[in-house]
């Protein structure tokens, strides 16, 4: 099948040399980075995670989101979402590589890495997150490759794979519960520790990820002789809109318990993040961004008229993406690092060397995708044809 | 001579055995029990069950507070970086609305004001940071001191994100151009791993009171938490102590009288 993504267009070829270059010129900047050390990011004692950390959870909610559409058509006999299961599930690929190029370019010591699996440590949240997610790379990698072998050869998959799929149902969600323990179990950051961290991380995955997918639908449709399905978009629309209701929700109920409760080590954050301590207020306009772009973005999806029309779709879906990347991918672990242990306010904005190698690593998992996509769209306009 | 590759690797495995085997017995017989020896305790090394500071605010003022923090600083090659955003520290200053934020209150007793609180690792009975190392690169000794090994640290900071009390520093960047006198006795550290306060363990094997306790004419005191006569427990039998958002449950181990 391999072979399918070594023909193409020359827009084809066009997207996989543009990646390549940002890749390329992010790998440039990692270098430097080994070389000098992680004083080239906007890191600092007292905010000592950053932008890689922050796209490593956002990225895990993608990932988590393959199950919307795995498990309708396997578990419900939803047969519509049979078409794009592959989707969902090539995309969860380029997102878990991406999580773990994140955790690596965010080590201070890269080249000591399989210390984890060297002096396995059961205790720690991120021994737990490393193999849930290192599973389920492979379960995505092998389902999706067979599943879609098996269509090309018109014959039905192998029984074998079955029980992977029904594993990698409840797998999905466990990757991002793994990745919300990671914050909400430690005991100095009231902005974390609550237990609905992990529930907020599962409704915004299952609004941002479906959101993608609908995207990626909307260009394949447009660009390809491959129609992944009006209804399926139109159920990922409706996942995506209540999902992302739902997070609203549990934003809100968050905002009550700190706000009305008024415990400073909970509230201070909060304060931080939607108005700013003393002057300090560098992530105040992207936090209410986020939020009016999320409840704007579920009151388009939410009505069915809107929804059906394609390129209001496609404008309610970006908000959500980008609404919750702002919450996770900036608010998230500065708000939870601002004021520190002391009470004191340190702000934090990525550098120009690390944006790039953030967007260095974006590049990667969309090249992955890109050819990932490539072969799964050349295997259905096969089949199609 | 004619040898092919095959031999050639044979002999060589062979006189390293030899030689690895003859350095060993070599030891052994000049100095008999010497290399086991080494890694046992030497006989005036300071132990304990649970060792534990008291920092004594009475006696504590701003010329002493300097003294702790440039011996510790000294002897522990800990680069002198300023920037507050990249910089190393072990112990250091803090002002009390800081060192105790839930406890601060507007009309504070007057010997709070300006006050110079030393603030290190808690070497907390119950750590968070232990609690999520992946690679147990910070471990409890049996004695209660939190240690750090940066020869397994993957740089991570998960400990530094765990730590409630800010305790912990990650080098940046290469420690050692910052390292103003060096002090060959103990190591340097290099870029990329994270480091802390370790209740001078290296001066306990040598039967050595911490540094900062030394130097503190009395403002600090160290010693065994489980022994009901020690100092420590002394002081806290006497005296009402605090200790730093004990309502975590970490159980830290350096206590303030104030």
């Amino acid at each position: 099948m391999f072979e399918t993504a070594l023909r193409g267009s020359r827009r084809y070829w066009g997207l996989v040399v543009m990646l390549l270059v940002i890749i390329g010129l992010g790998f440039i900047l990692y270098l430097w980075q080994l070389k000098v050390g992680l004083k080239i990011t906007g890191m600092s004692r007292d905010v000592s995670w950053g932008f890689y950390i922050a796209q490593f959870t956002y990225l895990v909610g993608i990932a988590a989101s393959a199950v919307m559409v795995v498990l309708p058509y396997y578990l419900h006999d939803y047969k519509a979402f049979g078409r794009i299961t592959v989707l969902g599930e090539f995309l969860a690929v380029a997102a878990v590589s991406m999580c773990a190029l994140f955790i690596l370019v965010d080590l201070g010591k890269p080249v000591r890495i399989f210390n984890i699996l060297l002096h396995p440590t059961f205790n720690s949240v991120m021994f737990w997150d490393m193999a849930v997610l290192s599973v389920y790379l492979l379960l995505n990698i092998v389902i999706g490759w067979t599943v879609l072998e098996a269509e090309r050869n018109a014959a039905p998959p192998p029984k074998w794979v079955r029980p992977l799929i029904y594993l990698s149902i409840p797998w999905a969600p466990s990757i991002h519960i793994v990745t919300a323990f990671l914050y909400s179990g430690i005991p100095g950051r009231g902005f974390w520790l609550t237990a609905i961290m992990a529930p907020r991380f599962l409704s915004s995955a299952f609004a941002s990820g479906p959101a993608l997918l609908v995207l990626l639908a909307l260009i394949i449709r447009r660009f390809t002789r491959f129609d992944p399905g009006r209804e399926q978009i139109q159920t990922l629309a409706k996942i995506v809109a209540y999902c992302i209701i739902i997070n609203v929700l549990f934003f809100l109920f968050e905002v009550f318990t700190v706000f009305y409760s008024q415990i400073p080590e909970h509230m201070r954050h909060f304060e931080y993040l939607l108005f700013g301590i003393a002057g300090h207020e560098k992530l105040v306009p992207w936090m209410w961004v986020s939020f009016v772009w999320m409840v704007l973005a579920s009151v388009i999806l939410v009505i069915p008229s809107a929804r059906r029309e394609h390129s209001i779709l496609a404008a309610g879906c970006t908000f959500v993406i980008i609404a919750t990347w702002i919450d996770k991918g900036i608010g998230l672990i500065t708000g939870g690092f601002v004021p520190n242990p002391f009470d004191r306010i340190t702000e934090y904005w990525p550098t120009v060397p690390e944006a790039i190698i953030t967007l260095g690593i974006w590049a990667m998992g969309f090249f992955i995708l890109a050819i990932l996509y490539k072969i799964a769209i050349s295997v259905k306009e096969e089949v199609v044809s | 001579m004619d040898i092919n590759r095959r031999e050639f690797l044979k002999r060589v495995g062979a006189s390293a055995l030899v030689g690895l085997l003859g350095g060993w017995e070599a030891v052994e017989i000049l100095a008999p029990g010497q290399v086991e020896a080494s890694y046992l305790q030497k006989p005036n090394a300071l132990t304990a069950k649970r060792w534990a500071m008291v920092v004594d605010m009475s006696k504590m003022d701003q010329q002493t507070v300097e003294n702790c923090i440039a011996a510790c600083h000294h002897i522990h090659n800990v680069p002198d970086i300023n920037d507050p955003r990249r910089e190393i520290k072990w112990i250091w200053l803090e002002e009390f609305e800081n060192a105790f934020p839930g406890q601060y209150q507007e009309h504070v007793a007057r010997r709070f004001e300006g006050k110079p609180f030393l603030v290190l690792c808690n070497h907390c009975d119950n750590p968070p940071c232990v609690r999520v190392c992946p690679t147990k690169a910070t471990w409890k000794r049996e004695d209660g001191i939190v240690m750090m090994d940066q020869h397994r640290c993957i740089g991570c900071r998960y400990c530094m994100a765990a730590c409630p009390f800010g305790s912990r520093s990650f080098n940046w960047m290469d420690p050692r151009p910052f390292i103003k006198k060096g002090y060959p006795e103990y190591p340097t550290r290099e870029k990329g791993v994270v480091e802390k306060c370790n209740f001078c363990t290296e001066r306990l094997a040598k039967g050595l009171m911490p540094a900062c306790v030394e130097i503190s004419k009395g403002a600090l005191m160290f010693s065994d938490l489980a022994e009901p006569e020690s100092g420590v427990r002394e002081v806290l039998r006497e005296h009402y102590t605090i200790r730093r958002k004990s309502h975590l449950g970490t159980n830290p181990q350096v206590y303030y009288v104030v």
